[in-house]
């Protein structure tokens, strides 16, 4: 009897565990990107995707968890001296892709070329460094010129990313057509517009969480085609759904979906201070850009063009991320309200207002809602459609009156805030100026505890709010689709896809 | 016929000098800031914007800039690419096969139904057969590249799971796979071109058959069959092969849409991500390329009048 239970109970564990879905053999990775990456040097490169293909290839310093806090990578730990003296520890046994040694000395190479290579695009992220000073192999000093909270983050992003010194130094600007760092993957080819393909690093530090031989990222612009390549099997992954095509992924049952919240947001920014576009009703009157906001209703407009995916918002860091601040909420639809805002801004209705929108036809759908939305305030709202590239071209110009723009959103609040409501800051397009903002984002940049620097992100808010130099419309999701048998997926919310722990069950 | 060669090959020059100024004058002409593409999620740092442009020379006045290129270009040099920093030549012949056999494959898609059809339809005038190629042409001609590409991938790859969606396999990589990820988007392109083949087929037979030598060649008693391939349709093919010279240029432009649709990783879509991208030196190699081609196929096909007509040798 107890045999036979044992043989019964011997038995149903190796069901299980042959019913568990386990990684199958010799497996290739293949995932969808909404475009080509740009050059493959992150001192170079500047794409969205260009990080994901790095995530890849490349550990940084430091990672994000699935909470979006900053966790150890190539660097075990931390520590302030002072507000002015940051210590980094670093991780032992760690190499890079060609055989050489990480240590202190790569990591002042690869934050000295940041700071000083032609070109660079990571000067600007962490060039409150002053000085480095290596401790021992393992340990070093990074001496700033001021105190900069955001520089932890800034070492969780593209700056955080640590080359291969030999190779670096020896290729200096053709780094990025063989780059070399110390990820999980090794860089094997890449055909422009066809596919990245990376081979697995045998003596990458981490090695037991990598179940791949293989990764391929193929770029796939057309978000019908890339939905299509999905079903059809061709890919495993596709890094981002559109909110429209989400049935289709649901509808699917060999298919299924990841959804996470993001740091990006999308809004409208009004140009109240930059050239002459500025010298408009809704330029120059802070009562007109309220009752404009007061005639939307994000929830419905989310729904209609969104499938009510994304969140409505009134702030640039979402529900979500530790800088969210509750208080600080999307007011009701109430045209009468805004009605009254017009009346009082002494300007006559109906107040011609362009947009200036970049044409992907899910924007231009939302602003022909909002256009719908804000007639009956007494806006007459032009929308005015734009190539991307040409529309960014027209914002840093400031020839504009209003821009719907979105942001990609990074983890720390400086990097949603700061370069786009601080006085002369290039995001800032609409050339918003206010002195008390100034001080409180300054303000902000002194303090590492996110309740400090929260207390004084609030009151920055209220006068933000106050005077509505941009809408915030909604916090953006990550949406990803695969295949069902893609297993481990771990959903980091700043929308990069980590392949360690992923598998494919066989 | 040398004198006439000569003549043509010396226009080529002046041809590509033209197009290179007028290129470059409209992308003087074209709305956005490189320096803010390529800064990317860096384009909020003023000063670095700044440093791209002084880099890339975009501070100059465009002659300046204009005859750096052209000095470059002189010596052999098409310039690297900003957004990839890949030599343009290199890029260019890395794409040029691709759309080069996605054009060849579409143009044999055009002329294996367009002129069939086209002689069919000329030869059964006003039978269910004119109406069917008629019927055929026309939907050759008003379909959208765009729309018939993505309901091909929805039915053939996503229903049927026959072809592979999208992408590309090098021929020399493996032949197999390389066909099947070209049928599709060749299919689609030569689509269009096939009805206008049958369009200009049909009219030229029309002619043709009406002609003093082909009612003659039926007189002689010879088979209606030899009579339509070898007396109306060699001469009906003398429009129509300058037309195919002229649409196998086009191929080079239709390629465009297909190539994005299809994700071929080709010339047409180099240059519309080179376009998007604000990618100047890349934009500059592939038009000058793509004019130097026109040039060459409008040649070729030239010759290839002068072939199919002898009279024109002596003219």
């Amino acid at each position: 009897m107890r045999k036979s239970l044992f043989a019964a109970g011997l038995t149903a564990m190796m069901l299980a565990v042959s019913a568990a879905p386990r990684p199958a053999a010799a497996q290739t990775l293949k995932i969808a990107l909404r475009e080509d990456a740009d050059i493959l040097d992150p001192t170079l490169g500047g794409s969205y995707v260009g990080r994901i293909v790095f995530a890849g290839m490349c550990d940084k310093l430091f990672d994000y968890n699935v909470k979006l806090q900053i966790v150890p990578q190539l660097a075990t730990g931390y520590e302030y001296k002072d507000p002015t003296h940051l210590i980094l520890h670093l991780r032992p046994g760690v190499i890079f892709q060609d055989g050489e040694k990480f240590d202190a000395a790569a990591v002042k190479y690869t934050l000295m070329r940041d700071l000083t290579m032609k070109g660079s695009l990571r000067k600007g992220q962490i060039n409150s460094i002053q000085s480095i000073n290596i401790i021992d192999p393992l340990t070093l000093e990074l001496v700033l010129k001021q105190p900069d909270s955001p520089l932890l983050a800034q070492l969780a992003g593209r700056p955080g990313i640590m080359v291969a010194p030999k190779v670096a130094e020896k290729e200096g600007r053709k780094f990025g057509l063989h780059p070399v760092c110390a990820g999980p993957f090794t860089f094997v080819r890449r055909v422009p517009q066809q596919e990245i393909v990376l081979h697995r690093f045998p003596g990458y530090w981490n090695a037991k969480a990598i179940h791949f031989d293989r990764l391929v990222y193929v770029p796939i612009v057309n978000s019908a085609v890339r939905l299509a390549n999905l079903q059809a099997g061709s890919v495993n992954m596709v890094e981002y759904i559109l909110p429209t095509d989400v049935p289709a992924v649901q509808k699917d049952p060999k298919l299924k979906l990841a959804m996470s919240w993001s740091p990006g947001y999308e809004g409208i920014t009004f140009n109240t201070g930059k050239g002459p576009k500025a010298k408009s009703p809704i330029g120059e009157s802070a009562d007109l850009r309220r009752a404009f906001e007061l005639a939307i209703d994000r929830t419905a407009l989310i729904k209609v063009v969104y499938n009510g995916l994304y969140t409505p918002i009134a702030q640039a860091n979402p529900p979500g991320s530790p800088f969210y601040i509750p208080s600080i909420q999307p007011p009701k639809r109430n045209i009468p309200e805004a009605r009254k805002l017009v009346a009082a801004s002494g300007f006559k209705p109906p107040i011609d207002v362009t947009l200036m929108t970049p044409n992907s036809p899910d924007l231009l759908q939302a602003a022909q809602v909002i256009q719908a939305m804000v007639k009956p305030a007494g806006f007459n709202l032009k929308i005015q459609a734009m190539e991307f590239a040409s529309s960014l071209a027209a914002g840093h110009a400031g020839d504009f009156q209003a821009y719907f723009i979105g942001w990609s959103g990074r983890a720390d609040a400086d990097g949603n805030l700061y370069s786009f409501l601080h006085t002369g800051y290039g995001f800032n397009f609409g050339g918003y100026s206010n002195p008390i903002v100034d001080k409180l984002l300054d303000q902000a940049r002194l303090h590492t505890n996110i309740a400090t620097r929260n207390a004084i992100y609030k009151k920055m808010w209220i006068q933000v709010r106050k005077d509505t130099p941009l809408i915030y419309l909604w916090a953006l999701k990550n949406i990803v689709g695969m295949q069902k048998n893609v297993m481990g997926f771990r959903q980091v919310p700043d929308g990069i896809i980590r392949v360690q722990g992923m598998y494919l069950a066989k | 016929m040398r004198g006439y060669l000569g003549s043509r090959l010396a226009q080529i020059l002046p041809t590509l000098f033209l197009v290179s100024i007028i290129v470059f004058g409209l992308q003087s002409l074209m709305p956005g800031d490189p320096a803010l593409v390529i800064a990317g999620e860096s384009a909020g740092d003023p000063a670095l914007v700044a440093q791209i442009r002084r880099e890339l020379m975009l501070n100059r006045p465009i002659p300046v800039q204009y005859l750096h290129w052209l000095d470059n270009v002189l010596h052999g040099n098409l310039g690297y690419s900003w957004r990839l920093q890949e030599p343009v030549a290199a890029l260019i012949a890395q794409k040029l096969p691709v759309t080069a056999q996605l054009s060849v494959m579409a143009f044999i898609f055009a002329i294996v139904i367009g002129v069939p059809m086209g002689i069919l339809s000329a030869v059964k005038r006003n039978t269910a057969w004119d109406w069917l190629a008629n019927a055929v042409g026309l939907f050759g001609l008003s379909i959208p590249t765009f729309w018939l590409g993505i309901v091909m991938i929805l039915v053939v790859s996503v229903r049927l799971g026959w072809l592979p969606p999208s992408g590309y396999v090098p021929l020399t990589e493996n032949w197999v796979r390389s066909l099947a990820t070209t049928v599709m988007p060749a299919f689609v392109l030569g689509n269009a071109i096939a009805a206008i083949l049958m369009r200009h087929t049909r009219s030229a037979m029309l002619v043709a058959l009406s002609q003093d030598y082909v009612r003659t060649a039926r007189a002689k008693g010879l088979r209606e069959t030899v009579v339509i391939l070898r007396h109306a349709l060699r001469n009906a093919l003398i429009p129509v092969v300058t037309l195919g010279g002229l649409q196998l240029g086009a191929l080079l432009s239709g390629a465009v849409l297909t190539e994005q649709v299809f994700s071929v990783p080709g010339f047409g879509k180099l240059v519309v991500d080179a376009v998007f991208n604000r990618d100047y030196p890349v934009i500059q190699g592939v038009v000058l390329v793509t004019a130097l081609l026109y040039v060459v196929l409008n040649l070729a096909t030239d010759l290839l009048y002068l072939f199919i007509n002898p009279r024109l040798r002596t003219a």
